[in-house]
C-alpha cells in the first residue's frame, strides 16, 4: 500500500530509478555513442504504438527479429492497456459513479499495464540489450513520443571504428 | 566576451516556477544539501502548479475563480433560503438531491481544472536534433535559396489522409489531434478548447471531466431555477406575491443568475454532446476538418460509426496516465526538455544543433512581435559580440541574428515595455546570467548558423502556430 502511495504521489520514478543504476553501470565501462529513436505509427489513429520498421544504424548491434519482437510485444501491451471493451467501460462507469474518488486507492487498468510495460522493458534490457551495449528507455519517460535506444562504445576498446560506423549509418539513414 | 557557467539565472519574480540556478546538474552537484527538485518547478509551459505539483492550471486563473464564487453562491443562497420552505411544504427529497448534484459539480469543475489535460511534454535536446537531422536529410540541399522546407508529415488514417505539423515550440511532430495551446504554451492532445471559466485546457484527459461538469452544471442550474420559482409561486399564493419576494429576497437574485446562466450552459452542454456522440473536438469542429464542404469524401477517421460507441469511448474510454510527470524527482543525467523561455532549460553540453534549433521558435515568433511591438531598441545589442559570427541573411531584423545563440535572451533583446507584462519573459536586467550556459554553444552556431536562417522564417506564412502565437499575444496584451 505505501508502495502504491509512493508511486502515485511521488511521480513514476521507481522504476525509473532502478533503470537509472543499470545506466550508472553501464556508463562506468562504456560511453555513450549515439541515441537511435523509434517513432510513432499513427496509421491506426490515436492509439500508441511505435514503429516496426528497424533503424539502419542498429544494423550492425542487434539482429532485427530481436529488436522487432520488443516492438510488437510493447504494442501488444499498449492496446490492452487502450482497449475499449467490458472491463474499461466498466471501470469508467463505476469511477464516474464514485465521482472519481475511487483512483484515489485503486490504480486504473492504464498504469497496471504500464507497470507490465516497465517491468518487460527492464527485462529486456538486462537479458538482450545491455549485453549488446545498448539500452531501451521506456517510452512513458520520453512523453511516449518515441522509445529512445541508447547505443553505447566500450572506453578503451575498438569503440573509435564502431561509433564511426554508427555515426556514418546514422548520416545515410534517408 | 566569457561569462562563467556558475554565474546563477537570478530569479524572475514573476514567474513562479522560474529556477535559481543555470542548470540543474550544477545545483545538485553544488548544493547536495538541498531538496531534491521535482519537475514541475522546471516545467517550461505556461502552467501554474500548486500543492507541490499535485494541481495544475492555466496561468490566467481570474475567471475561475468567478465560476466558483457563481455556483457556490447560488447553490449557497438556494440551500439557506430555499431549501427550509421546500423541505417543509414539498419534500426533504429538494435539498438532498440538490446537495448532491452541487458536489457533483464542483468535484467536476475542480477535477476539470486541476488535472493534466494532457499536455505533451517537450522533446529531449537529443530528439530534436535527431528530426532535425532527418529533415535536413529529407530534403537534401535546397541550395543557396531559402525555399523552406515542408514541416508536415502525412499519415493514412483509416483511409484518410491527415498532416501531422511539426510544433516549433516543442521541437516534435504532433500526433494527430493534438494543437499547440498559445495561453499554456503547450502541445495537448485531443485539443478541445482553452477554457477560461475552468481555467485550463480542455484536452484528452480531462475532457470527461469538463462534459460531466457542463452536464451536471446545466441540470443544477435548470433544478434550481425552477424550484426557485416554485418557491415564490407557492409563497405568493399564501401571501401575495409581493410580499413574497419580501420574505426570501435572495430568490430574485438566483432567478436571475440561473435565467442567463442556463441558455449559455445547456447550449454548450448540448453542442459538446453532438461533439462526443460525432467523436470530434471543438477545435477541428470550428475548422471543419472533417466537413464535406472542404472535400467531397471528407470524413471523421476517429469516429466509431455509431453514436454509443463514440460516448461511451469519450465518457467511459480508459484513463490515460499524465505524461509529464510534475512531481517526479529531477535525475542528474535525464535530459530535460528545452525551454526558451527561461535559461534554466538549457545544457551546456555538446549541443550544437539542439541549441540552434532552441533558437528556431524565438526567431520564428519574432516577425510577430515585430510587428506588434515595432522596432527593437536598438541599445541592447550588446550581448552580440560573439554572436555577431552569424552574419545575418534577414538585414530586416539585425539584432535577432546575434541572439542566435543565446536562446533564453531573445525575447529580453525585443521586449518593450509594452510587453513588459508578459511574465515568462526574463527582465532586461537579468540578460547578462543565462548566458552562461549558451555561450559554449556560440562556435558551434556560428557554424551551424548559415544554415539555419533560411528554415527560420518559412513556416511563419503558413503555419497556423504563427496565428496562434498572434491570438495569444493578442490576448495577452489585451489584459
Amino acid at each position: 500500500m505505501l508502495e502504491y502511495w509512493r508511486n502515485r504521489w511521488g511521480g513514476w520514478n521507481t522504476s525509473g530509478e532502478t533503470e537509472f543504476h543499470n545506466l550508472q553501470e553501464l556508463r562506468h565501462s562504456a560511453s555513450l555513442a549515439t541515441k537511435v529513436f523509434i517513432q510513432r505509427d499513427y496509421s491506426e489513429g490515436t492509439v500508441c504504438r511505435f514503429q516496426t520498421k528497424f533503424p539502419s544504424e542498429l544494423d550492425s548491434r542487434i539482429e532485427r527479429t530481436l529488436l522487432e519482437d520488443t516492438v510488437k510485444t510493447l504494442n501488444t501491451y499498449y492496446a490492452e492497456a487502450e482497449k475499449m471493451g467490458g472491463q474499461s467501460y466498466m471501470e469508467g462507469c463505476l469511477a464516474c459513479a464514485t465521482a472519481y474518488i475511487i483512483f484515489l486507492c485503486m490504480e486504473t487498468h492504464y498504469e497496471k499495464v504500464l507497470k507490465k510495460i516497465s517491468g518487460y522493458i527492464q527485462e529486456q534490457n538486462e537479458k538482450i540489450y545491455a549485453p549488446r551495449g545498448l539500452l531501451l528507455t521506456d517510452p512513458i519517460e520520453r512523453g511516449m513520443r518515441v522509445m529512445e535506444v541508447s547505443v553505447f562504445e566500450d572506453r578503451g576498446s575498438s569503440g573509435s571504428s564502431l561509433s564511426s560506423s554508427a555515426t556514418s549509418g546514422g548520416s545515410a539513414q534517408r | 566576451m566569457h561569462l562563467g557557467l556558475d554565474e546563477p539565472v537570478r530569479e524572475c519574480q514573476y514567474n513562479q516556477i522560474c529556477t535559481r540556478n543555470s542548470s540543474p546538474m550544477e545545483t545538485l552537484s553544488h548544493k547536495k544539501k538541498r531538496t531534491p527538485r521535482r519537475k514541475w518547478q522546471i516545467f517550461p509551459g505556461r502552467n501554474r502548479f500548486y500543492c507541490n505539483g499535485r494541481v495544475m492550471m492555466a496561468r490566467q486563473t481570474g475567471v475561475f475563480y468567478l465560476t466558483l464564487v457563481l455556483i457556490m453562491v447560488t447553490s449557497g443562497l438556494f440551500f439557506a433560503f430555499d431549501c427550509p420552505f421546500l423541505a417543509s411544504n414539498l419534500t426533504p427529497a429538494i435539498p438532498v438531491i440538490g446537495g448532491v448534484l452541487f458536489l457533483f459539480v464542483l468535484g467536476m469543475l475542480l477535477r476539470a481544472s486541476f488535472s493534466d489535460p494532457g499536455v505533451l511534454p517537450r522533446a529531449t535536446p537529443d530528439e530534436a536534433a535527431d528530426l532535425e537531422r532527418q529533415m535536413d536529410a529529407a530534403n537534401g540541399s535546397s541550395g543557396p535559396g531559402y525555399r523552406p522546407p515542408p514541416r508536415i508529415r502525412e499519415v493514412v488514417i483509416n483511409g484518410q489522409t491527415v498532416k501531422l505539423k511539426y510544433c516549433f515550440t516543442c521541437k516534435i511532430f504532433r500526433p494527430p489531434r493534438a494543437s499547440h495551446c498559445s495561453l499554456c504554451d503547450n502541445c495537448v492532445e485531443r485539443f478541445d478548447h482553452h477554457c477560461p471559466w475552468v481555467g485550463n485546457c480542455v484536452g484528452k484527459r480531462n475532457y470527461r471531466f469538463f462534459y460531466l461538469f457542463i452536464l451536471s452544471l446545466s441540470f443544477l442550474t435548470i433544478f434550481i431555477f425552477a424550484f426557485v420559482i416554485t418557491h415564490v409561486i407557492l409563497r405568493s399564493n399564501r401571501s401575495g406575491f409581493l410580499n413574497a419576494l419580501k420574505d426570501s429576497p435572495a430568490s430574485v437574485l438566483e432567478v436571475v443568475v440561473c435565467f442567463f446562466s442556463v441558455w449559455s450552459i445547456v447550449g454548450l452542454s448540448g453542442f459538446h454532446t453532438y461533439l462526443i456522440s460525432s467523436n470530434q473536438t471543438t477545435n477541428e469542429d470550428i475548422k471543419g476538418s472533417w466537413s464535406t464542404k472542404r472535400a467531397k469524401n471528407n470524413y471523421n477517421p476517429y469516429s466509431y460509426g455509431n453514436v454509443l460507441t463514440n460516448c461511451c469511448a469519450a465518457l467511459c474510454g480508459p484513463l490515460h496516465p499524465s505524461l509529464i510527470d510534475r512531481r517526479g524527482f529531477i535525475q542528474p543525467d535525464t535530459p530535460q526538455p528545452l525551454s526558451h523561455s527561461n535559461g534554466s532549460g538549457l545544457y551546456p553540453s555538446t549541443q550544437n544543433h539542439t541549441h540552434m534549433a532552441a533558437a528556431t521558435p524565438l526567431l520564428h515568433s519574432d516577425p510577430v512581435m515585430m510587428g506588434r511591438a515595432g522596432p527593437p531598441p536598438s541599445g541592447k545589442t550588446s550581448l552580440g559580440g560573439p554572436c555577431s559570427s552569424l552574419a545575418p541573411s534577414q538585414p530586416s531584423l539585425p539584432s535577432s541574428m546575434p541572439g542566435l545563440g543565446c536562446a533564453g535572451d531573445m525575447l529580453t533583446l525585443r521586449d518593450p515595455d509594452a510587453h513588459c507584462h508578459h511574465h515568462h519573459f526574463v527582465s532586461p536586467e537579468e540578460m547578462p546570467s543565462p548566458l552562461g550556459p549558451s555561450s559554449l554553444v556560440l562556435p558551434f552556431a556560428a557554424h551551424g548558423g548559415h544554415l539555419n536562417p533560411a528554415q527560420l522564417y518559412d513556416p511563419a506564412s503558413q503555419d497556423s502556430l504563427h496565428e496562434d502565437s498572434v491570438r495569444g499575444l493578442v490576448k495577452l496584451s489585451s489584459v
